[in-house]
């Protein structure tokens, strides 16, 4: 302590302690995934193979699929679902929300609709999705679509109504007409909000796979988890959970880094 | 886009000194509070018109109405003769807050909009845009974004944004009133000089008496609210650029600070605050 006496030697030696910090946050991870993996090992162990497969079994499990390709055209085949339906939400339910953020008749038209679909869960529908639009892969992509819409419009409604009132009297007073107040002003201003409410319908999306494979879809990783109870093999449904968490976290990761690159200018902070 | 009227009119205007902004009989009020009454004032063109007064006491409302964000309950506002019935280019406006900037906007971007919502062609859009960084002295920071920037230089982007419009008018809504001492100060020297070579009617809204003598060629005070009225008006015939120091101007700036403090007083006292003070 005594030979702090400089006041600029700290803080130079503050900088190979970021180093230090960034590996000690490293290491914490690295540690907490192993505890959750021994975790998981303890859990296998007690219940036996019967009703839970181990981090190794699962692997193997993994590996069996994957060689047989049935794992990557699941991964395909949801990631499709997932990416076609999302991208719908977001490209529906943005200009949608910035309607009903500006103009109070959409608002008024839209808003009982929103305020009531919004609480029905998406599982709600299967049954109705395949008979209205078929056993094929639309009735998939719309609950999607469903789960995703509702939280970007909300979203986007609410990055429209945060709008500092100056930036709108600014545009308003050099000239933007309403429509140009729209898609100048009101549209970049409302990006850090619909990138978030992307990663929120994200979440939801993966949430909904599951439900929208359910019943007559034969690849997908929701369907993966379904057929492994008809035969029995809780190492598939192990490893199911497993890709769903990592496909949903490598996803989430595209978009901010996506995100953060794309879009840093207009604010949006990954 | 300037008719022969248009000319005749402008002349005719600049002649005889005539109205730029007749305000009469104007009130604005909303939700059943009646924030200011009874205004009337005639700006001249090429004006430069500050208005004090306590605050709260519905300045910026009055000059939020002028700019047409609001409509009058009472009375009319009139530019040039025309009603002011909503938002106009001949009325710029320069914020308080430098939130009313465009951040996901580059400087020049900025600058730029006004011209470029009129449909400019590029060419043109970059000389002007060219022109006024130039005259802010901004043009060494066109290619950065508003958050690159300090305080006082988002200020000057603002004023240059709104100058590159070209309007009859420029309302200021106490500009300068977010920035430190020193900045303000330098802040009111380029204003002063801007406006001298860039003549153009300015209302100016602030609470800061030395500001308004600095700037005004005439200061207008305001009464305290509710239903504020216009109470006295000052011309300024310092000449430009203005020193503090003068003994003209310490004589100006204590007969506002009497004129504003009975208004402070008045205004605390209205809100139950015991203070000493001749009662009005």
């Amino acid at each position: 302590m005594t030979a702090l006496v400089d006041g600029a030697a700290p803080r130079v030696r503050l900088r190979p302690g970021t180093g230090a910090k960034r590996l000690r946050g490293a290491a914490l991870t690295l540690l907490t995934v192993l505890i959750g993996l021994a975790g998981w090992e303890l859990v296998a162990w007690w219940y036996g193979p019967a009703l839970a497969a181990s981090p190794a079994e699962t692997l193997r499990a993994g590996i069996d699929l994957a060689r047989s390709g049935a794992l990557g055209d699941a991964i395909v085949a949801s990631t499709r679902r997932i990416l076609l339906g999302w991208g719908l939400g977001v490209v529906v339910g943005a200009p949608v929300g910035i309607l009903m953020g500006r103009v109070n008749v959409v608002r008024r038209l839209l808003d009982p609709y929103i305020e009531f679909f919004r609480f029905i869960p998406p599982v709600a529908f299967v049954t109705l999705a395949i008979v209205w639009f078929g056993i094929g892969e639309a009735s998939k992509v719309i609950l999607i679509f469903y789960t995703s819409v509702f939280i970007v419009t909300i979203n986007t409604i609410a990055g429209v109504l945060a709008i500092d009132e100056s930036k709108l009297r600014a545009a308003a007073s050099l000239g933007a007409n309403r429509w140009q107040t729209l898609h100048a002003i009101v549209l970049p201003a409302t990006v850090p909000h619909i990138v978030t409410a992307a990663r929120l319908a994200m979440g939801n999306s993966f949430l909904t796979i599951v439900s929208a494979e359910i019943v007559a879809a034969d690849t997908g990783i929701g369907a993966l988890i379904w057929q492994s109870r008809n035969y029995g093999r809780v190492d598939w449904i192990f490893l199911g959970i497993i890709v769903l968490g990592a496909l949903g976290f490598t996803c989430d990761r595209l978009i901010r880094i996506l995100a953060g690159r794309l879009l840093r200018r207009y604010g949006v902070k990954m | 886009m300037v008719s022969n009227l248009d000319v005749v009119k402008k002349d005719g205007r600049a002649r005889t000194g005539g109205p730029g902004i007749t305000i009469r009989d104007v009130g604005i009020g909303f939700d059943g509070y009646q924030a200011v009454s009874d205004i009337n004032l005639d700006i001249d063109d090429g004006e430069f018109i500050c208005v004090l007064g306590p605050s709260g006491c519905g300045k910026s409302t009055l000059l939020m109405a002028l700019a047409g964000f609001i409509a009058p309950n009472q009375g009319s506002l009139r530019l040039g003769g025309a009603e002011v019935t909503g938002p106009d280019p001949e009325l710029g406006v320069v914020f308080q807050s430098s939130e009313a900037l465009f951040d996901w906007l580059t400087v020049r971007q900025n600058v730029a909009f006004g011209p470029r919502m009129r449909g400019l062609p590029r060419a043109r859009r970059q000389e002007i845009v060219d022109e006024y960084l130039g005259l802010v002295g901004l043009r060494h920071t066109a290619d950065k974004y508003p958050s690159q920037l300090s305080g006082g230089m988002r200020q000057r982007v603002q004023i240059a944004r709104v100058l590159a419009n070209q309007p009859k008018v420029v309302l200021m809504d106490e500009p300068f009133g977010a920035l430190d001492a020193q900045t303000r100060e330098v802040m009111q020297g380029e204003l002063d000089r801007i406006w001298r070579t860039h003549r153009c009617t300015v209302v100016f809204v602030t609470h800061d008496i030395d500001e308004a003598i600095l700037l005004a060629d005439r200061v207008v005070v305001m009464s305290a609210g509710p239903a504020a009225r216009i109470k006295s008006s000052y011309r300024v015939d310092l000449p430009r650029p203005r020193q503090e120091g003068s003994a003209a101007f310490a004589e100006l700036r204590n007969s506002l600070r009497a004129d504003i403090g009975e208004e402070v007083r008045k205004s605390l006292r209205a809100q139950g605050a015991d203070i000493e003070g001749a009662p009005a």
